[in-house]
């Protein structure tokens, strides 16, 4: 009995019970905290990575707003099967620029971590529009009113501000530029320069045939088009990578 | 603590503590079961010193096996290509002749090409390659840019239209909205339903026939065969990519649809495009 003695003289004591809850606390607060400020060395070095253009956040955000991470991970594990499938494990340093990440937990539909470049634009909007007319087998709900929906980029310099308030590296040009920026990269006649300076790599032209309309299809599209295609895996040694 | 108090019914001790006369048994824990909580404590011990698990400053301990999935995950792919028995490098060097020549590397690379095809191509061109309105059918002879088995090749490995490719394949329909009035864009529809079917009005036919002529037999031949070097359909045939109607030739003339196709030799790879290439080829339509 002599601990379950102890333990009465906590329970008779409040000053001591406060003080033995804050140690228990603080032993399980700092496990938990203290690795947080050490997340950069769980972020492997790549190239390609840079953050998301306007109009790829935008689609991002309709992608959340949608709720496509209910059944769609980004997230390809180190497993052969899905490695197979899906293509190169995923990196962390591929969602660095993510607030917040989009690595889900449930796969009704398949992983998209890689769906850029897969298929056409054509393709994503006649599957988003209905997805049974190309995967017969599909059960996802149509996303056909995307078409319609005008892009809203009334916010779009204030989305990548709040983004580099919480530590994306946008510069003050791309603020600057991210107006401009939304609209010329689903326009095929805009000049192009000044995004592909700023966004290497970004997919360009008119996404959701339309070309004289900005929509949430074009965005989410854009995004879609460009997801998993950053990290240049040429220059990447997966044996720094081991964990 | 209060005193010890022993219930008389039962023989079991008591928490001590009396609510209205209500006292509560204090039944100790199963023995299997304090023990088993015993032997997790210890086995999470194990598993800290065996595995990675505390997070240091700029690393994390590695354990003492030294495990990491990635590195796992690296061993797993070299032993089942090894379990391939050596047939990834064979395709890898032979020509698509020589691997549709050989009986034993032909049946592995359609196995392997079908598998890739599931994964990477079924989306577009349906799982039983049998396509839909705007994506060919790949299990008949009516080739877009040509069945053999190089001319596959090609196709899949740098794509249709792709911007990221230089060697894709290209070509443009041009809209015939400001090149033909709609009265003769009618005229020539009804001439190429009048090849497989019954046009609206016979009486459009002859002129239409003119009009082909004059502005389609370029690229889709006087025969109105198509022409594999631009991608030109056959319009003589009862194949059709984008609609039969006379409405769905009038709408391809008015504003047509171009069809596109990812590059997949820098995602999969020559011998898995080698592998596609022999299993689309092996689908029927092959030439």
């Amino acid at each position: 009995m002599s601990i379950l003695d102890k333990h009465a003289l906590l329970e008779r004591n409040a000053t001591l019970l406060l003080v033995g809850s804050l140690l228990v606390v603080s032993i399980g607060g700092i496990v938990e905290i203290a690795p947080l400020f050490y997340l950069e060395n769980t972020i492997e070095k790549v190239e390609g990575m840079r953050p998301y253009s306007p109009l790829e956040l935008a689609g991002r955000d309709i992608y959340i707003r949608e709720g496509c991470y209910v059944c769609h991970s980004q997230m390809i594990r180190p497993f052969r099967d899905e490695v197979e499938r899906y293509g190169h494990y995923s990196l962390a340093a591929e969602s660095m620029y993510d607030h917040p990440f989009q690595w889900g937990s449930k796969r009704t539909g398949p992983d998209l971590a890689r769906v850029g470049d897969r298929y056409s634009n054509e393709w994503h909007v006649q599957h988003l529009i209905e997805p049974r007319s190309v995967v017969p087998e599909s059960v996802m709900p149509s996303y056909a009113f995307l078409k319609a929906t005008p892009l809203d980029v009334r916010n779009v310099a204030g989305q990548l501000k709040a983004n580099r308030a919480v530590g994306v590296p946008y510069s003050d040009e791309m603020v600057e530029n991210a107006a401009a920026d939304i609209k010329a990269q689903a326009d095929p006649n805009a000049d192009t320069s000044g995004i592909e300076a700023r966004y290497p790599k970004a997919k360009l032209g008119d996404f959701d045939g339309d070309p004289q309309k900005l929509t949430e299809m074009d965005a989410l599209v854009a995004y879609l088009q460009m997801l998993g295609t950053l990290v240049d895996f040429s220059t990447y040694d997966d044996t720094t990578g081991y964990r | 603590m209060a005193e010890k108090h022993v219930d008389e019914i039962s023989g079991v001790e008591t928490t001590g503590h009396e609510w209205d006369g209500i006292r509560e048994l204090n039944n100790p824990m199963p023995r299997w079961w304090v023990y088993t909580f015993y032997a997790t404590i210890v086995w999470a011990i194990g598993y800290m010193v065996v595995y990675p698990a505390v997070p240091l400053l700029t690393d994390a301990t590695k354990g003492v096996f030294g495990y990491s999935s990635r590195a796992e995950l690296s061993v797993e792919l070299a032993d089942a290509k090894a379990a391939q028995a050596g047939n990834l490098e064979k395709i890898a060097a032979s020509s698509l002749d020589q691997i549709i020549a050989d009986p034993q590397l032909h049946q592995f690379a359609v196995a392997a090409g079908a598998s890739a095809f599931k994964v990477n191509c079924a989306q577009c061109h349906g799982s039983g390659a049998a396509g839909s309105a705007g994506f060919p059918n790949l299990n008949d002879d009516d080739w877009l840019w040509g069945g053999k088995p190089e001319e596959i090749y090609q196709t899949v490995a740098h794509g249709i239209r792709y911007t990221g490719d230089d060697d894709t394949r290209v070509s443009e329909m041009p809209s015939f909205t400001e090149i033909l009035k709609p009265e003769e864009i009618k005229q020539t529809a009804a001439y190429v339903v009048s090849l497989t079917g019954t046009p609206s009005d016979a009486a459009m036919v002859e002129p239409g026939k003119a009009l082909f002529e004059a502005n389609c037999a370029s690229c889709h031949g006087a025969d109105a065969k198509g022409n594999r070097e631009f991608g030109a359909p056959d319009l003589a045939d009862a194949l059709w990519l984008n609609g039969s109607s006379e409405q769905a030739i009038i709408a391809q003339m008015k504003a047509p649809k171009h069809g596109v196709m990812p590059a997949w030799l820098p995602r999969l790879g020559d011998t898995t495009v080698k592998q596609l290439a022999v299993f689309v080829h092996s689908l029927g339509g092959g030439e």
